[in-house]
């Protein structure tokens, strides 16, 4: 089953929306819970990066019975270097956005640690697209 | 005999089919068919929503009355906390206690000693690091329940031990059988309760196959008989015996302060319940030690058995509790203090899955996606659903049809 949603970008309190409507669906379905706990934090943490990075942008998510799989793509300015951005406690979020207890540095960590795989394709000044998928064991 | 699985009741004459329970119930388990409101009995976990918002009345809980003391040889009253706040000019725990005595039971024991056990209890665990945090307290039974159906993922955060009543009720009995020589059958334990939520947790409990308890009294019912023999007292005994930790319990925030750590989140209100297991679930309350949930707004004293406005009451055993010691009972009064832990695992409900496995969920969410888009997505209650989307999943199951949603029946277009 194919699900869409798009992310504004103006808005934290409203992120968490799409990741909400995942896990309210997936729960329905009778995933395993520790399945719907890490695709509601990949997707959530996926969701913040794009409103603090990128002005928003679409999800698609794609669930079958085995595989969950999560397209995040973006038109914000692109991730200069993958490797510092997947290190722990790395962050070039402004301040104002730290102040309100995000930017963190730990929004990719978290997705690598929470999902099966992580496939970052990003362009300078034309946007990221992260794919992930989260497997039912 | 008819397997009763929650303790809410309909009284058809009084519901006149209005939606007002319809959408309040936070597990969507109620139907208005056929101009009468429906339980779905799975789904319930008997929070008593529907009572307190039903504009009608028709909604009630089942539960004990005095009649049935007369069962038993020797009888024992289980007193909430919540029941000392329902009193004009209370100086005195023991002129409740007296009442109930006066009432026709043997012996009262309160249940704020069995809460304060239980606070020491998982002050102890909670030091020795033996369980996962934030720890979610166990002692509102809708709120259990709510976690099984709702939050399965956070079942291993609910602290596994036996709710006050439960702790209260054992220890009564096993001190009952040494004073009176008596059989344990010959005991009757009767728990006064604020909460119908009660009556269901004595019958299934949570966490154990078996209750003490032998039948609960409802607060409401029982007040205006209890407020005469207080009234009419020649003689007020000493039988209290629990303090301000005990007491407190019966209102929000109260068992989390017992636990003498500031590190905590209490919230009451089912609906603010579900916001907080929520952010839980999403890992963003992970920082905190404790959380303490009550389905009523202003904790127990809030339950729908209770006589009294719950913030009025509130206030009362605040001022009741300002002359008691802070606690007059340790977990070692129960013995083993693994004998206070729940035999059974928590475990998820699956009362809200579309079906048995994964794959045949997915067909059936298809369908009803693909009915859901014809409706006009109003969630106007209209059809007996809460929402457009529980009526396209009525219909998937078989239960409801297209024609129920009087915009189909109708034939408008909707404009989507």
């Amino acid at each position: 089953m194919k699900y869409h949603y798009e992310v504004s970008g103006d808005d934290f309190t409203r992120a968490g929306e799409a990741s909400g409507a995942v896990k309210a669906t997936l729960k329905r379905l009778g995933f395993p819970p520790e399945v719907i706990r890490r695709v509601a934090i990949a997707m959530y943490e996926g969701e913040i990066n794009m409103v603090i990075h990128a002005d928003g942008g679409d999800i698609n998510v794609d669930v079958e019975p085995d595989l969950i799989t999560m397209v995040l793509s973006d038109r914000g300015p692109g991730i200069p270097d993958i490797d510092k951005a997947m290190q722990e406690g790395f962050s070039t979020a402004p301040e104002t956005v730290r102040n309100l207890g995000f930017g963190a540095g730990m929004g990719l960590p978290n997705i690598k640690k929470y999902t099966d795989s992580l496939d970052i394709a990003t362009e300078l000044g034309k946007g990221t697209t992260i794919t992930m998928t989260v497997r039912v064991a | 005999m008819e397997r009763i699985l929650h303790s809410v009741t309909l009284d058809r004459d009084k519901c006149v089919g209005c939606t007002h329970c319809v959408k309040r119930c936070p597990t969507q388990a109620i139907r208005v068919r056929d101009g009468k409101a429906v339980i779905t009995d799975a789904r319930c976990i008997d929070c008593g929503e529907c009572i307190r918002v039903c504009p009608h009345h028709a909604k009630k809980a089942r539960h004990d009355t005095l009649a049935a003391l007369e069962n038993y040889r020797y009888t024992i009253a289980l007193p909430a906390p919540a029941l000392y706040g329902q009193f004009h000019n209370l100086d005195d725990i023991d002129v409740v206690l007296s009442g109930l005595i006066k009432l026709g039971f043997d012996q009262v024991f309160e249940v704020s000693r069995g809460a304060e056990i239980v606070s020491d209890a998982t002050r102890k665990l909670m030091a020795d690091g033996l369980l996962k945090k934030p720890v979610i307290s166990s002692a509102c039974p809708a709120v259990v329940r709510l976690i099984q159906i709702r939050f399965p993922d956070l079942c291993d955060h609910v602290l596994p031990m036996k709710a006050p009543m439960e702790v209260a009720a054992a220890l009564a009995r096993q001190r009952a059988m040494a004073q009176t020589g008596y059989a344990p059958d010959e005991i009757g334990i009767f728990f006064i309760s604020p909460c119908p939520a009660k009556v269901t947790d004595v019958r299934f409990p949570i966490g154990d196959s078996h209750s003490h308890v032998n039948g609960v009294l409802s607060i409401a019912d029982i007040y205006p008989k209890l407020v005469h023999e207080m009234n009419h007292l020649e003689e007020v005994e000493h039988l209290s015996n629990s303090g301000l930790i005990g007491t407190s319990w019966s209102f929000i925030g109260g068992e989390a302060a017992g636990l003498l750590n500031e590190n905590h989140l209490a919230a009451d209100g089912i609906q603010n319940v579900i916001r907080v297991l929520e952010e839980l679930e999403d890992e963003k309350l992970a920082d905190l030690d404790f959380i303490e949930l009550s389905a009523c707004a202003g904790g127990c004293v809030g339950g729908v058995f209770t006589a009294e406005n719950g913030y009025v009451a509130r206030a009362r055993i605040t001022r009741l509790r300002k002359y008691l010691p802070v606690s007059c009972n340790r977990a070692e009064d129960f013995g083993d203090l693994r004998a206070l832990n729940w035999s059974q695992t928590l475990k998820e409900n699956p009362a809200l899955h579309l079906a048995g496995n994964i794959s045949d969920a997915m067909r059936m969410m298809q369908q009803v996606d693909d009915v859901c888009a014809k409706l006009p997505q109003l969630d106007c209650g209209a059809c007996g659903a809460p929402t457009c989307r529980a009526l396209a999943e009525d219909i998937v199951r078989g239960f409801a049809k297209e024609s129920d949603c009087f915009r189909l029946r109708e034939g408008c277009n909707n404009d989507r």
